[in-house]
């Protein structure tokens, strides 16, 4: 029996000072959980103080697409003026995608 | 007498690592510490300055330590606000950048005066063993007191951004690994040091020279965003510490210190901080441009502190000393 299904995987580069935050405000959003990878590079702005104390990181999360619409929004409302960030997301097919969707309302 | 000191300084070990790093910057060498290392090392100094703190602490009485502290917690209102005043007359920046240099300058640099107190100890000059203890203290007002100046130019204010600023400034590595480290030195006294004494002790100006050779590092890339950076933040990252560590020299005399210890109060006035400064910022103060801020503390003022502050801060204590 297949149990694949799609997921949205959404990826996220962001300065490392806002970690903390970052990870409460998915959980917020309805995110089941992340993985993080230390990340560093440059974008357009050339923002950030990623050079000093811990660089950049790299947060990748597989949710549902109502939960990746409310990344988004979050992204939009408290990152993209103010720091470094860039976000992107893509269709992937995971097994047991249940798993990774939220059915609650956010906090 | 006064190229004597620029020499000694100039020819020791850590100032050499920490201009072999700019000059590694500038041939765009590979040359940074690998992470993992860069942090522990980081975690070693602070532990190292606050149980050596710690332990003299324990050898000092109430009323040694009390006019210091004092004049410590003065000087981390008066220089942030002093330094948020004068940027207005030398540049054309913001509040909120102004507020956020403030920051910066109002706190201190852990490697300035790591760098101070070896060179003293090279050139035979005492000083007051709890000096890390009014390091510990300088860390923290003078942040605080940077943000509330921007803040209050800001209207409305993100209290969340506060919340971890303050988080981050209180309860911070550098914060926490300082004063626990003074809490365990005084706690184990000299006899529970000196089983520790040839890690924290006898390794600490290897180690010193190994961050610095990474601080270099990391300075000589600010070098190159000197020239967007206009005349006044050069000239405020250069005579803004000279200032500054002239207060701090006369706040320690008057508060009963050594020449040497005083020259110490007035390095750790003098210099700007690169790591807690700007994760606090970065947080309260998101709009502020990071950029300006570890160009001055960073590029400027540390390299300058470094190879010439320290030795001329000695200069000044020891002149005042005479007069006061």
């Amino acid at each position: 029996m297949d149990t694949r299904g799609f997921v949205t995987c959404i990826t996220i580069v962001a300065e490392s000072i806002v970690e903390s935050r970052l990870l409460e405000g998915l959980t917020a959003s309805g995110a089941r959980g992340w993985t993080i990878t230390p990340a560093r590079g440059s974008g357009p702005k050339h923002q950030g103080m990623s050079e000093i104390e811990g660089g950049s990181i790299r947060v990748e999360v597989l949710a549902s697409a109502t939960v990746a619409d409310r990344i988004w929004q979050l992204l939009r409302e408290d990152y993209f003026a103010n720091y470094s960030i860039a976000a992107w997301e893509y269709p992937v097919q995971v097994d047991r995608a249940e798993r990774y969707c939220d059915p609650a309302p956010p906090r | 007498m006064s190229w004597d000191l620029v020499a000694t300084n100039i020819a020791s070990v850590p100032v050499l690592a920490f201009l072999l790093g700019v000059l590694a910057a500038g041939l765009k060498a590979d040359l940074r510490l690998p992470d993992a290392v860069y942090q522990a090392t980081s975690m070693y100094l602070l532990l190292a300055i606050g149980l050596k703190g710690g332990v003299a602490l324990r050898e000092s009485s109430l009323t040694e330590v009390a006019g210091p502290v004092a004049a410590t917690l003065v000087l981390g209102v008066i220089v942030p606000v002093l330094a948020f005043v004068i940027l207005r007359v030398l540049t054309r920046l913001g509040p909120v950048d102004r507020g956020a240099l403030a920051a910066h300058y109002g706190s201190t640099s852990l490697v300035t005066f790591t760098a101070a107190l070896v060179f003293l100890d090279a050139s035979d000059i005492s000083y007051e063993g709890y000096v890390a203890t009014l390091l510990t203290i300088l860390e923290i007002p003078g942040i605080l007191v940077g943000l509330l100046l921007a803040g209050r130019a800001m209207s409305g204010g993100d209290k969340r951004g506060w919340s971890e600023a303050l988080r981050e400034v209180l309860l911070g590595r550098s914060v926490l690994l300082l004063a626990g480290g003074l809490v365990i030195g005084y706690l184990a006294g000299p006899n529970g040091y000196a089983s520790v004494e040839p890690f924290f002790g006898g390794l600490f100006t290897g180690v010193l020279a190994l961050f610095l050779l990474e601080m270099g590092v990391l300075a000589g890339r600010r070098l190159g965003a000197l020239r967007e950076a206009g005349w006044g933040l050069p000239v405020f990252a250069i005579a803004f510490p000279i200032l500054a560590g002239t207060l701090g020299i006369v706040g320690g005399l008057v508060a009963g210190m050594s020449t040497g210890g005083a020259m110490v109060l007035g390095v750790l006035t003098a210099s700007a901080s690169y790591i807690a400064a700007p994760a606090a910022v970065r947080l309260a103060l998101p709009e502020a441009n990071p950029g300006i801020s570890l160009t001055a503390s960073l590029g400027i003022t540390f390299p300058f502190n470094l190879v010439i502050g320290i030795p001329l801060y000695l200069l000044i204590a020891e002149w005042l000393a005479g007069i006061l």
